[in-house]
């Protein structure tokens, strides 16, 4: 007898094996974040600097990952590496390395367009009183450039985790390949499990990215207030 | 064979990855504007009921990957008797999607007129119909460029994640050689390419049409 298909989520331990998955995903996406937005906010200081050679590396950086479609990004490292740099890394830390390089760009770009907003008097009054290049960023910009970019780093992480949907392309175990499993074994038994896995995961990523985007649009609301006036 | 030569074998199967590319971004993007643009007009008059429908169906397909809601139409959908051809799948994905990326950004561009003209507009006496229409759509449509400008290369990356049901666009084209003649430098160094001659001079073009459609925003 077919059961209904609700049910092949509560058989056995698949509902704790795509909670496994989850985690795998969400452990990617937060390693990749972290590490990323560090390096981001370094490129993104860098990038403000006077110094041609080095703004143009660090812009040309941005814009290849920029144009390169994030699938095509997994397998340029996931073909690559291995074969002509002799460098092999299981696949969730390949993944881990691609999202981390490619969210330093993006963010990058959020930081130095945050740091130019910041008003020039800002800088000529730190310059005036006498602090160094480290000090005008540490104690003037970087503190007023924050506040401009959170709205634009929540919806940065909004973005990394939905993409790691990617990560099944190649052969992470996480959320969606864990699904997979559970559907193909449980085809003969439950027809239309396919619809509550699916449906599930779908689910989980809307419980993940809504709250962080909601967070984000309330913040950017406030801004526009206060600048509004 | 050199590498040379696997390349120039491989390039009529790429040119019709290429175009297939571009036709499914061209009709996703079409559908996603008419979609967007009509959730953020129900959204900016409050129509009654279908402004919540449309919220609900904003925050649904923009907090969710598009991997999930094609794998949701092409394999979830026919358990329900409802089925549809990998290519349409693809394109009713790519606008669910697209759609309330393109409403945020008409949103965002109505939201950012600044407060000073529609005040000046209500305290003229402008009905609600006609500060929309001579006030806050002009220049909303002029601040949501940028917005629109980001969506439409998102957009067309996005059609990379199409290999996964199998549409031969670009990605998949390449990932299929591959598979054939282990040949990964040559297809993956093709592949890039491909999407640097659609995105390149496309990113060029649309910042040309910020800069000129930035007269629009008056007040800011």
């Amino acid at each position: 007898m077919a059961h209904s298909g609700i049910s092949v989520l509560l058989e056995g331990t698949n509902f704790t094996r795509l909670l496994g998955g989850l985690f795998v995903t969400i452990k990617i996406a937060a390693v990749a974040l972290i590490t990323g937005l560090i390096l981001g906010v370094i490129l993104g200081v860098l990038r403000t600097f006077k110094n041609r050679l080095l703004r143009l590396i660090l812009r040309l950086y941005l814009e290849f990952f920029r144009i390169v479609p994030t699938v095509v990004l997994l397998f340029l490292f996931y073909y690559i590496l291995p074969r002509q740099l002799n460098f092999n890394l299981p696949a969730d830390q390949l993944a881990t390395l691609v999202f981390a390089l490619w969210v330093a760009a993006e963010m990058s770009d959020i930081v130095r367009g945050a740091l130019i907003s910041v008003p020039k008097h800002q800088r000529e009054s730190g310059l005036a009183i006498g602090l160094n290049r480290y000090q005008l960023y540490r104690y003037v910009l970087i503190p007023q450039a924050m506040t401009l970019e959170i709205p634009a780093t929540i919806n940065l992480a909004t973005r990394v985790i939905k993409t790691t949907s990617l990560l099944m392309l190649i052969s992470v175990m996480d959320v969606i390949n864990v699904g997979q499993q559970i559907i193909e074994a449980n085809n003969h038994t439950h027809p239309t499990g396919v619809f509550w896995v699916y449906g599930l995961i779908f689910l989980f990523y809307f419980l993940i990215d809504y709250p962080l985007s909601w967070w984000a649009k309330r913040l950017e609301k406030r801004r526009l207030e206060r600048a509004n006036g | 064979m050199s590498s040379w030569e696997i390349i120039q074998q491989s390039l009529p199967m790429f040119e019709k990855g290429f175009v297939l590319t571009l036709w499914l971004s061209l009709i996703g993007i079409i559908g996603s504007i008419i979609v967007g643009l009509i959730c953020s007009l129900l959204q900016y008059f409050k129509v009654p009921v279908f402004h919540q429908i449309a919220t609900i169906y904003v925050e649904i397909s923009r907090n969710t990957p598009l991997l999930i809601q094609l794998f949701f139409l092409y394999y979830a959908f026919p358990v329900l008797g409802i089925k549809f051809s990998a290519q349409v799948c693809g394109i009713i994905g790519l606008i669910f999607l697209g759609g309330s990326y393109m409403a945020e950004g008409f949103t965002g561009g109505f939201n950012g007129v600044a407060k000073g003209q529609v005040e000046s507009g209500k305290a003229i006496g402008l009905s609600r119909w006609q500060l929309a229409r001579y006030v806050v759509f002009p220049q909303g449509f002029s601040l949501s460029v940028p917005a629109m400008a980001a969506n439409v290369i998102f957009l067309i990356k996005e059609t990379s994640i199409f290999t996964v049901i199998a549409i031969p666009e670009l990605t998949n084209t390449a990932l299929d050689l591959i598979g054939m003649y282990y040949r990964s430098n040559e297809y993956l160094f093709v592949l890039v390419v491909a999407y640097a001659i659609i995105l390149i001079p496309l990113s060029i073009i649309l910042t040309l049409i910020e800069k000129r459609v930035r007269y629009g925003s008056f007040g800011n």
